[in-house]
């Protein structure tokens, strides 16, 4: 007989920047555990069915996941609606996600099961977001990986009230192993900001791992779209969980 | 791509979407993924009538050419009237 398994996926509501309650999409295995968590921070696209699956995969994988909602605010309604309004909005500020995300960091760690250890992942612009949770977090991370998040190498004109700071600048502060998939067709971020990046980790010898695909761009795990890249895509999900099993020290 | 930019254009006008007429206040203009068309970037144009909610959005996502082909269009049209 196969090992029994099983899985509850609910919403549940977290106390996320300023007070806020937020939405969260948590997903965990049955049984005692103990389990390692994973944040997932959402893509731009928004709070969607992708970022759902992609939740109830790391839970069949052995992990308690959690998605919270970064739009939350910006009203509800589809993903695609939200989202246009949240960019509409000029975005979500940097200190909005560093507030929210450390809210589902502690809301994992504090679960009877947890093993103790948390990593985040995030792509598109959640990948950019985990890099600067990586470095700012007032709580412990113990893995990231940035799924080609564009925008963390930033020019001066592209600094604003909500993202006042290149998250590149925050390098120094970066406390936890890093794993990087980019696209070698991808134009945020193009490899010369992933290399611009890169010497910036090796420069302040942080531990971080990057593996840049040929033949992807942008969003290459993204199966219902024309930049799904199958034999990139299933690589990278292996490099993806061979990091946190590692790290997050699973079982 | 994927960066909260967007060009934004202030509109008089109204627009229908699946609950009937409503006015249009804004444009905005990204040149980003889309969320259905199956390309791998496309002109995006989200019309809002920004006195309302998200449900008051008219979208269209386009290719490049087709963007292209749409402003001479337009143009056209302004310069050659009725």
């Amino acid at each position: 007989m196969a090992p029994y398994e099983g899985m509850i996926a609910e919403m549940v509501t977290l106390v996320g920047h300023n007070n806020d309650e937020i939405s969260a999409y948590y997903a965990r295995p049955m049984g005692a555990g103990p389990f390692p968590g994973i944040v997932l921070i959402h893509h731009m696209p928004g709070w969607d069915e992708l970022y759902r699956e992609f939740t109830r995969k790391f839970a069949h994988h052995g992990y308690a996941a959690i998605s919270h909602n970064l739009y939350e605010r910006d009203g509800q309604g589809s993903p695609e609606d939200v989202a246009a309004i949240a960019r509409s909005n000029g975005g979500v500020g940097d200190t909005q996600v560093l507030g929210d995300t450390d809210s589902a960091i502690q809301f994992l760690r504090s679960q009877p099961n947890s093993n103790g250890k948390v990593g985040v992942i995030g792509t598109c612009s959640g990948g950019r977001q985990t890099y600067l949770v990586a470095c700012k977090s007032a709580q412990k991370v113990d893995a990231a990986a940035d799924l080609w998040g564009g925008r963390v190498v930033m020019e001066e004109n592209e600094l604003s009230e909500k993202m006042p700071v290149a998250p590149i600048d925050y390098t120094d502060q970066l406390k936890c192993p890093l794993l990087g998939l980019f696209g070698e067709d991808d134009a945020s971020p193009p490899p010369s900001q992933v290399k611009i990046h890169e010497d910036e980790l090796k420069r302040l010898g942080k531990d971080y791992e990057f593996h840049m695909y040929p033949g992807a761009g942008h969003g290459f795990f993204y199966y219902d779209r024309p930049m799904y890249r199958i034999e990139q895509a299933v690589d990278g999900w292996k490099r993806v969980f061979s990091f946190f099993d590692k790290h997050l020290d699973k079982n | 791509m994927c960066s909260y930019v967007v060009q934004q254009a202030r509109l008089k006008g109204s627009g229908k979407g699946p609950a009937g007429w409503f006015p249009l206040t804004q444009a905005n203009v990204t040149f980003d993924h889309p969320t259905v068309a199956f390309l791998e970037e496309s002109l995006n144009i989200d019309f809002f009538n920004n006195e309302s909610d998200a449900s008051e959005r008219i979208t269209v996502e386009i290719s490049a050419d087709a963007a292209r082909q749409l402003v001479i269009a337009i143009e056209n049209a302004l310069e050659n009237p009725h």
